[in-house]
């Protein structure tokens, strides 16, 4: 008793010890490699020369975000099976960034997204509209890293506010892309990785060893078990002793079937039958995977580490490991789930900060009971995990947002000719412009589950990045126009719709009856993929057949430097002919 | 080696870029396909034959399994076909080049 009240009024040294450790390697590393970085191009893509396994760390290790390490158990444990969705998507959406657009991309060699729209279509113009969503769909994609800033740090301190938090790791890392730009990124992120996996496995494994397996605890919900009028009953015949179940959390067989609480919360809110929201959980879970599995393809921050690989086909090497290294990772967080829901199942009453969403960090704690301060240690270690995750997806995310502003908005629009140092001071002042920005949105965002809102980021990068690049890669008719058009028509309605989603969960504005008596308006905003992906596509088409003299005039040496192989060294001499179009 | 005329020729010609993107496109769309059937299966499964999914497998219902569990190895496995394939057919064509 004493020491659970010590816990609550202070805290604990063990679990603040591992994180403060975490944060402070994660900045000296910043600091020591911000010596060896010297040009712009440094900052940009680390001089193109990051070996296949160093690279595939750093991209999983920047990919393996908030949502990852807290989020999808805090999911899976609030909504149960529908929330395995997400770790599924989020490592298979690599295979079509693969099958697609990995090779071709590389072979073409831009830095960014914006750099191949300018040099497929030749128009600095449309680099200009291109750039908008890497700023849209990185602040998306920020704001649940933030809140797994605020969850955790009110975790550790549990007396701080959420938006303190917020405000500390954002200046902290802030600081930290601002004077090490990418190289230092690299290199922190490969072994950021590795941090996250051990802080997710330990955990797992030693709870593993007290509780038992993952098929075990699952079995212990198991709705057949269940006599309903008998709880103990299913206590002793599942053999997992679990913790009685709050009024607020969802029934077994809700949990535990697919279409549960997630898919069907819309349906439910409308008060429709179960055989008239079936359908519609049908519908949700398409659109949620199309949004996700495209969605990888179209994160910003995500494809600017295939121009780090020395060639192509280490460019896909790195791809096969990444799979690899995340797909190991993704089996991990779903048993934490059901972990937190047999034995932590106070966090349901809860909300915000203090509600699912820190299962990971907390639940290795309750092994305190029999191992004493054994659990605060391995608490300690699930918590440096979470301070990588976000510490390491957000400085991703505003060195692409910072290399939007500084690279295209400031070094080609505003002022072309502007000098190495002048580039450099205006990558520091938009590091610290955006992150500013970043830390006042995140502080409104606390009741919002974190995956979430990273799913809503991956919505819009499916209807926005994901047809540009497929469509620009495989069809040779695709006009600059018809590239925009469909670009913006679809990214821009999925954004609107998950603004809207947004401000009405966060009770801004007041949509809860209008919502109730549309059902399938609700899903179709909530998870806009499945109409904003084919909308976009559809835009391009129709859009490039009606401009198709406007196609470029060496689009055949354009496809061919995209899709014939290095070896035959066409770039070069497509760069010869070509002095302005692509990248440097 | 300077690349000479035929070579260039070959390289440039329409022939030559229909049959790069045709190929690459092909062995693409074979592997999303096989891996598209899973991913969008599943919620049909799940639909159409609720109780067979939720067959208990060591613990798991069998949909948990597959979700949470089987799916991962099996994208390594497409994955890890499609590099071999799409390494074998870049140096096929690179040779084919070389040899005209």
């Amino acid at each position: 008793m004493n020491l659970s009240l010590a816990f609550l009024n202070g805290v604990d040294p063990w679990i603040f010890g591992f994180s403060f450790v975490t944060v402070a390697i994660t900045v000296w590393l910043g600091f020591r490699s911000a010596k060896s970085s010297k040009t712009a191009g440094d900052f940009f893509v680390a001089g193109r020369s990051v070996s296949v396994g160093w690279n595939a760390s750093a991209i999983s290790g920047e990919y393996l975000s908030a949502a990852s390490f807290m989020g999808i158990a805090g999911m899976v444990m609030a909504v149960g099976y529908d929330a395995l969705w997400y770790p599924v998507c989020y490592a298979c959406g690599y295979l079509f960034l693969l099958l697609f657009i990995a090779g071709p991309l590389r072979r073409f060699g831009a830095y960014t997204i914006p750099d191949f729209a300018e040099g497929r279509y030749d128009s600095p113009v449309f680099r200009k509209i291109a750039v908008v969503f890497v700023m849209f769909i990185g602040l998306f994609y920020t704001l649940p890293q933030m809140k797994g800033a605020g969850t955790t740090l009110a975790y550790i301190f549990p007396g701080l506010p959420y938006w303190v938090g917020v405000a500390l790791v954002g200046a902290v890392i802030t600081l930290n892309v601002a004077l090490g730009g990418m190289k230092g990124i690299t290199l922190v992120q490969a072994m950021q990785y590795w941090m996250k996996m051990f802080a997710i496995s330990v955990p797992v494994f030693v709870l593993m060893a007290v509780f038992g397996g993952y098929g075990k605890n699952l079995n212990a919900n198991n709705p057949t078990l269940a006599d309903a009028m008998n709880p103990v009953a299913i206590e002793q015949s599942a053999e997992v002793i679990r913790q009685p179940l709050p009024d607020k959390a969802p029934k077994d067989h809700d949990w535990v079937s697919p279409f549960g609480r997630l898919t069907t919360k819309a349906a439910k809110a409308a008060g429709l039958s179960e055989a008239e929201s079936r359908p519609l959980s049908l519908v949700y879970t398409y659109s949620l995977i199309i949004a996700l599995v495209c969605g990888t393809a179209g994160l910003p921050h995500i494809l600017v580490r295939f121009y780090t690989n020395p060639d192509g086909v280490a460019a896909k090497r790195t791809t096969m490991w990444v799979m690899i290294l995340i797909g190991i990772f993704y089996v991990f967080p779903p048993f934490l789930g059901v972990l937190g829901r047999n034995f932590l199942p106070e966090l349901y009453a809860a909300t915000g900060a203090k509600g699912t969403d820190k299962i990971v960090l907390e639940l290795p704690s309750i092994i305190r009971q029999h191992y004493g301060v054994w659990g605060s240690i391995l608490s300690g270690i699930a918590c440096a995990g979470a301070f990588a995750a976000f510490m390491s997806t957000f400085s991703g995310l505003l060195v692409s947002m910072t290399g939007a502003l500084a690279h295209d908005v400031y070094g080609r629009m505003l002022k072309p000719d502007a000098t190495p140092e002048q580039r450099m001071r205006m990558f520091k002042l938009a590091a610290i412009l955006v992150g500013g920005v970043c830390v006042l949105m995140g502080s409104q965002v606390e009741q919002l589950q974190i995956n979430f809102m990273v799913g809503q980021a991956f919505a819009i990068a499916a209807a926005s990045y994901f047809p540009l690049l497929f469509m620009s890669v495989w069809w040779r008719g695709m006009t600059m126009k018809g590239a925009a058009t469909g670009m913006l028509g679809g990214g821009l309605a999925a954004l609107a719709c998950t603004t809207i989603i947004n401000l009405s969960d966060l009770k801004i504005i007041e949509m809860k009856s209008f919502w109730v008596s549309h059902p399938v308006v609700r899903i179709l905003c909530e998870q806009p993929a499945i109409w904003c992906v084919p909308l976009s596509i559809g835009l391009m088409i129709v859009v490039s057949k009606a401009t198709s003299k406007d196609v470029p005039k060496d689009i055949r040496m354009k496809m061919l430097v995209l899709h014939a192989p290095e070896a035959l060294g066409l770039k070069n001499e497509y760069i010869k002919e070509h002095h302005v179009g692509v990248g440097h | 080696m300077p690349p000479s005329s035929t070579r260039d020729d070959t390289v440039h010609s329409e022939a030559f870029l229909s049959s790069l993107m045709r190929r690459q496109l092909r062995l693409s769309i074979a592997c999303a396909a096989a891996f598209l059937v899973a991913l969008l299966g599943l919620p049909l499964a799940n639909y159409f034959a609720p109780d067979l999914m939720a067959t208990r497998v060591g613990g798991f219902t069998l949909t948990w399994l597959i979700l949470g569990v089987l799916f991962f190895p099996y994208v390594w496995l497409i994955s890890g076909y499609f590099i071999k394939r799409s390494l074998q057919l870049e140096a096929d064509e690179a040779r084919e080049v070389a040899s005209k």
